[in-house]
């Protein structure tokens, strides 16, 4: 029920940002296709914590700022490595841990790590994660485990 | 007051363009697929974000901002998907990764045909 609610929210605040109308007649339509979808998705039965997530995305909001700040970091990083003269690439293939417990956590966890520019999971298996690397030091980044951490953080008891 | 608005917004769109530049430079440059990837999360990442941020500068304060925003988050969550899916397949059926030990051995093969 928290999950269709706040899908509820979600649609239909895209709704009113994508048309831009205000009028009774459109906002009307909006709130029958709300509906619509959310009896399609109770019967589909996927308004859950995966398909809504509303539980992490306090946690979310603080994650996201660090996440934006990496990926500048490694933005700048491989700038300099591709525009460099001598490209001192060193490309490496690595496995490396995940401690998420849920799929939803462990999908955060690959994607952000394929946002850092420098590192790409390449293949994702339960608790571990195959990952290339374009630097050293992009590679030292991710063994580290800090994002790994932090997403975990994020993932919560859900 | 939106002199200044006008001048951020526009260095940040110029700065969005020179990274897209600068993921098709090493798109170009880079050896091999893989290392392409991390060219072509540059130009995903850093040049999407800067660019619509700028646009965003632009519009002010109003729905077009919002979609904007929406823009960012889309591409900043399906960009590594797609990312993932084809460095996936590539690695599963298509050319092998050039790691640093292969590309040493690669070179010294280079010299001694030369």
């Amino acid at each position: 029920m928290k999950h269709a609610g706040s899908l509820f929210f979600v649609l239909t605040g895209i709704w009113l940002v994508w048309s831009g109308h205000f009028n009774p007649l459109l906002i009307g339509f909006g709130l029958a296709s709300v509906l619509l979808v959310l009896v399609i998705v109770g019967r589909m039965g996927i308004a859950d914590h995966e398909g809504a997530p509303i539980e992490v995305l306090p946690r979310a909001l603080t994650y996201a700022p660090w996440l934006l700040l990496e990926i500048a970091k490694a933005n700048i990083d491989v700038v300099r490595v591709v525009l460099s003269p001598k490209m001192p690439i060193s490309p490496s293939l690595f496995e490396c841990d995940s401690t998420q417990k849920s799929d939803l956590g462990r999908t955060m966890y690959a994607n952000s790590i394929t946002l850092t520019p420098g590192t790409v999971t390449v293949e994702v298996r339960e608790g571990r994660f195959k990952v290339h690397a374009l630097t050293n030091a992009a590679a030292d980044g991710v063994k580290s485990g800090e994002m790994d951490r932090r997403v975990t953080g994020v993932e919560g008891q859900a | 007051m939106e002199m200044a608005l006008d001048i951020l917004s526009w260095l940040l769109i110029a700065c969005g363009a020179l990274l897209g530049m600068v993921g098709g430079i090493g798109l170009i440059r880079l050896p091999d697929f893989y290392c392409r990837l991390h060219a072509a999360g540059v130009t995903d990442t850093g040049g999407a974000t800067l660019f619509l941020t700028g646009l965003m500068l632009q519009s002010g304060l109003s729905l077009i901002t919002f979609k904007l925003l929406a823009i960012l988050f889309f591409l900043l969550v399906t960009s590594p998907t797609a990312t993932h899916a084809l460095a996936s397949a590539a690695l599963s059926d298509g050319p092998e990764p050039l790691l640093d030990g292969s590309r040493a051995k690669r070179r010294g093969g280079g010299s001694s045909r030369n």
